[in-house]
């Protein structure tokens, strides 16, 4: 437990704080080029204020209302001065949280049920094929899991490529020399949610296949002997059999998905989409780190992970109450 | 090939270090720095010394570990190789030191322009410098007639005559990738028209105006003659597509220069055209819309003063002309005494002699460019106006200068 809840205390605690005044000054820089006007930070009288209290400014809760995260101010502006609900969305997705948890959520939303459907289909025909072929089948169809998510996502992101081998192909369908996936936002949107169902079938695979060797073979007999078809079949006998694996493949995929990261690094997406994980890794990325900005965001994602999981979560506990 | 010059540079400094034994220390060196064939040049200069152990650990993810790296007391690290836009993280948190005393007892020879002062004193001692210039075809330009061009206006009346000609649809390059790279184009842009980027003596933006709306008018005009995706690419995407034969001007850094005009990745008709010409200009300005960039080495803060002298030295060992060499010579523009440039330096020689500014050496100069890079590309994609994208970048830049404390 302190594993676990001693960095999620100091992510916290952090997030309530913003960094001391910097007293700056103005000064004279010289380097190779000549010399100049600058300004620099005056590190004695920081020095003070750094000691007094080490942890920063206490801020409470206003990194968290600022702009770059949930821009309370703005929101409220935009919501007085547009009239319709339409204008109101495209000013909101010019704010960069609101512009992360468009995609986020949407990648979630699309990529979850896809890939939970995709894994039941691989699933039942992998379990469906001759002895023989299976080890092989199932080995194919976990590639895509194995390979490293940033060096899966970078073949992909130079197979789609204007010259790649998918992007001339696009091109040729439809009929457009220069389309380009890396140039348009929804088809990059497209293209990462492509990426993240390829990459997470897999997993929904293996745990139904798993699910289908435990499937009462006498049910599905009896099943056969009523002259239920092969689809009835699966209807009514596997579908509520591997119940209990969906919500876990669901609540797994949610968390997953809803932080999703790699395929935006590796696609060099973030012109057309980002993140909340992203928005962590560009805030530690800069030459100047925001640690309080990373924190603060850091937080509203556990927030937001713990909203999306709160409806299975309650369902799994009512099942377990009831028994 | 590449780890064979490596290889071969690393084993010649050793020798040369060898041959120029005089560096003697008494303490211990530990380098952090970039991971490029002149850094390891450096690092071994410095390993040549004896008397203590010198470590170097070099990698291109330096800037996420050199500050906490020498945060304590004492610092992991007693020196960390910086470039102008870096050294401002280390001088913030006070983990580098003042090298005057230093200097004094043991660096009377260090050249007076490679020592770096703010506010009086010597914080670092630059080696080498980097500019972006432009990077043409010799052979497109003499086809369709025009002169190489010196002005952004002049680079899109050439990029439309390649066009029409038909050699190339997409004839303009630049490394354009949203975030880092594209804020250094829009911070090149900017100088260029000859705009301020605080109101002066402060942290506070002032980028929304004239100077901003024309600069990224001016990239926008260029990106509709690069390849759709722009903003993908970085310098390394961008200096593919030359070499693959479909950029024919584009704006380069010097360091990258060389790859170009080697025989590797490209044909030679490609290889052997791609000519380096100075840093352009643009909108009548008389300032190229470029910046000088330098990579210095620091000494650390938190280390005993046997430590800082043995670190002094071996570093000053590390730059001294003892490093150059046939091989070395290429890897940089060296900014040490004996060193011969090469055609593929020509760039940065003319940035230095146009006047170009260096990269703005400021606290908060960070925060603004993560604020470019993070806002910039909706203007290009063509989602919104210059100046919303400006307001934009202001307000994001805002806040998180309010969250470092930089403003109130």
């Amino acid at each position: 437990m302190l594993f676990i809840f001693f960095p999620i205390i100091s992510v916290v605690v952090q997030s309530f704080h913003v960094e001391h005044e910097q007293v700056i000054r103005s000064v004279e820089t010289c380097d190779l080029f000549g010399c100049k006007q600058s300004t620099t930070i005056d590190q004695e009288a920081t020095a003070a204020l750094r000691a007094e209290s080490p942890l920063g400014q206490f801020a409470g809760l206003t990194t968290y209302l600022d702009r770059n995260h949930l821009a309370v101010d703005e929101v409220g502006a935009t919501w007085n001065r547009t009239d319709s609900w339409r204008d109101f969305g495209s000013q909101m997705l010019n704010l960069p949280f609101y512009k992360a948890m468009g995609f986020t959520l949407t990648y979630t939303f699309v990529v979850t049920p896809l890939v939970i459907i995709l894994g039941f289909v691989i699933a039942v025909a992998v379990n469906s094929a001759t002895r023989v072929l299976r080890g092989p089948l199932i080995f194919f169809s976990l590639l895509p899991m194995m390979i490293t998510p940033l060096v899966g996502a970078l073949i992909l992101f130079w197979m789609v490529d204007a010259r790649g081998i998918i992007g001339t192909t696009l091109q040729y369908l439809a009929g457009d020399p220069n389309l380009s996936v890396k140039a348009s936002t929804p088809l990059m949107w497209i293209m990462l949610m492509v990426y993240g169902v390829w990459h997470s079938a897999p997993f929904a695979f293996i745990v139904y296949y798993a699910g289908l060797q435990t499937v009462s073979q006498d049910t599905l007999e009896a099943a056969r002997v009523d002259g239920a078809s092969r689809w009835l079949q699966i209807r009514h006998v596997i579908i509520p059999h591997l119940l209990p694996l969906t919500t876990f493949i669901a609540l797994m995929q949610l968390m997953d998905n809803f932080r999703v990261f790699e395929p935006i690094v590796s696609f060099a997406a973030n012109a057309h989409a980002t993140s909340l994980s992203w928005a962590i890794f560009n805030d530690l990325g800069g030459e100047t780190r925001q640690l309080s900005s990373a924190a603060a965001t850091s937080v509203l994602t556990i927030i937001g992970v713990a909203i999306l999981l709160s409806p299975v979560l309650v369902r799994t506990w009512r099942d377990f109450d009831r028994k | 090939m590449f780890l064979k010059k490596v290889a071969l540079a690393s084993a010649l400094s050793i020798t040369a270090g060898a041959a120029f034994a005089a560096c003697e220390i008494s303490g211990n060196v530990s380098i952090v720095g970039n991971e490029f064939p002149a850094i390891h040049t450096v690092a071994n200069g410095a390993a040549a010394c004896t008397g203590g152990e010198v470590k170097a650990n070099l990698t291109a993810d330096h800037q996420k570990i050199n500050l906490a790296g020498m945060q304590g007391n004492p610092a992991e690290y007693t020196s960390a190789i910086i470039a102008n836009s870096s050294i401002v993280a280390l001088m913030n948190e006070d983990v580098i030191r003042p090298l005057d005393d230093l200097v004094a007892a043991y660096g009377q020879d260090i050249p007076k322009n490679q020592l770096i002062t703010i506010d009086g004193k010597i914080m670092a001692v630059a080696f080498m410098a980097n500019a972006q210039t432009l990077a043409y075809r010799k052979d497109v330009l003499e086809e369709i007639g025009v002169e190489v061009p010196t002005t952004y206006e002049e680079v899109l009346e050439a990029a439309e005559k390649i066009r029409a000609a038909g050699i190339s649809q997409y004839p303009v390059g630049g490394a354009y990738a949203a975030g880092w790279n594209l804020a250094e184009e829009f911070v090149n842009m900017y100088i260029g028209h000859g705009g301020e980027f605080y109101v002066p003596g402060s942290a506070e933006v002032a980028i929304n105006n004239e100077q901003g709306v024309a600069a990224l008018n001016m990239m926008k005009a260029l990106t509709e003659y690069m390849n759709p995706d722009f903003l993908t690419h970085d310098s390394n995407a961008t200096g593919a597509e030359m070499e693959a034969g479909n950029v024919m001007m584009m704006n380069m850094w010097g360091s990258r220069m060389g790859n170009l005009m080697d025989d590797e990745g490209a044909e030679e008709q490609v290889y052997s055209n791609i000519t380096v010409g100075g840093p352009l200009t643009v909108g009548g300005g008389t300032t190229p819309a470029s910046t000088l960039w330098w990579d210095g080495w620091t000494v650390a803060k938190n280390i005993s003063d046997e430590d800082a002298v043995a670190t002094f030295l071996a570093m000053k060992n590390g730059t001294s002309p003892a490093i150059l060499n046939e091989e070395t010579m290429s890897q940089a523009v060296w900014m040490i005494e004996g060193y011969t440039p090469a055609p593929v330096n020509d760039g940065v020689f003319a940035a230095i002699a146009a006047g170009t500014t260096s990269y703005p050496m400021l606290p908060y100069q960070g925060l603004l460019h993560t604020a470019l890079g993070d806002n910039l590309s909706d203007f290009l994609l063509g989602k919104e106006s210059a100046e919303q994208a400006l307001a934009d970048v202001e307000a994001a830049y805002t806040t998180a200068a309010k969250e470092k404390g930089f403003l109130q």
